[in-house]
């Protein structure tokens, strides 16, 4: 299978807010970061949850996010990060 | 129960109060399971009796080696699970995720959406990792979290919180203390505490 993005890629998350499974928290949503690897390729989540096979199985990527851009009045330091497992069809290119 | 600490966690509920719905479920399940002939109560007592065996040993082992052999942590972080399987620790399907403490950043690990853990290397979760409180926190303000930890991160080092919201495990590598040049890898691994590769801590000093 081949994959969207590669490491360094800079990446948006889907503003979107399905019903169901998801496993992509509401926080990072519509954030944009960057991905730092690819995890792998997994069964859909969002599929798997109620019993269906979760194909076609969905590459995973750790993506990046500065802390000052994902909460607003973050109280830490600039070079502070934060690093979450998205499914590609969350993501977009930024 | 608790004394005033400011430790984020919940208190545990009244061991003889009304049993919530969901203890209800997992007795009857449980209870249905055994008589339906699946499964007998001595195997569901050797799996519950296996995972409290299970400790923070394993995973101070494989710190210990990292910071002994070069090598060997360079594999660690490029494949946490293939790296740990060379010690002989048995991680089944988890994919694993070293990640490691530098002069420039400290990381630390948290899971929002339950309370995934490398149970293989560490053993059971602490009660506070589990808490809605520590899961909501330490993304949004870990370093308030973890100075209620008691440990203190300089704003010249950065803070990477990791949130194993899919498929990943993590475990933090933590900084080898100063002062421990020469010592056998049985002697660092007794300075690698749980909480350390949790990342809420450093690791004991030499």
């Amino acid at each position: 299978m081949s994959t969207r993005f590669e490491p360094g890629d800079r990446v948006a998350v889907r503003r979107s807010y399905p019903p169901g499974h998801i496993r992509t928290p509401h926080y990072v949503r519509g954030k944009v970061g960057v991905v730092e690897r690819l995890c792998g390729i997994f069964g859909n989540p969002e599929e798997l949850a109620y019993g269906r096979n979760g194909l076609p199985a969905q590459p995973l990527y750790r993506v990046r996010f500065r802390q000052d851009q994902v909460w607003p009045g973050y109280a830490g330091a600039a070079g502070d990060t934060i690093d979450i497992e998205i499914y590609e069809h969350w993501l977009e290119p930024a | 129960m608790h004394d005033g600490h400011a430790h984020p966690h919940e208190a545990p509920p009244e061991p003889d109060g009304p049993l919530s719905d969901y203890q209800l479920m997992e007795i009857a399940v449980r209870e249905l399971l055994v008589e339906k002939g699946v499964l007998t109560a001595d195997e569901i007592r050797q799996a519950i009796e296996a995972m409290d065996a299970r400790s923070p040993a394993q995973g101070a082992r494989v710190v210990a080696r990292a910071w002994i052999d070069p090598a060997y942590k360079r594999r660690l972080l490029a494949n946490g699970t293939a790296a740990c399987e060379e010690l002989g620790i048995d991680m089944g399907t988890v994919k694993l995720v070293v990640v490691e403490n530098t002069a420039d950043a400290h990381n630390v690990i948290v899971c929002t959406l339950c309370s995934c853990y490398p149970r293989a290397l560490l053993g059971l979760p602490p009660d506070w990792y589990k808490s809605r409180a520590y899961r909501a926190r330490t993304v949004r303000e870990p370093r308030a979290v973890l100075r209620e930890f008691g440990t203190e991160i300089p704003d010249s080092v950065a803070v990477r919180v990791h949130d194993s919201t899919a498929d990943m495990r993590y475990l933090v590598l933590p900084a080898r203390p100063v002062g421990t040049q020469g010592w056998s890898e049985e002697k660092l691994a007794a300075l690698v505490t749980r909480d350390s590769m949790i990342g809420v801590a450093l690791p004991r000093p030499a």
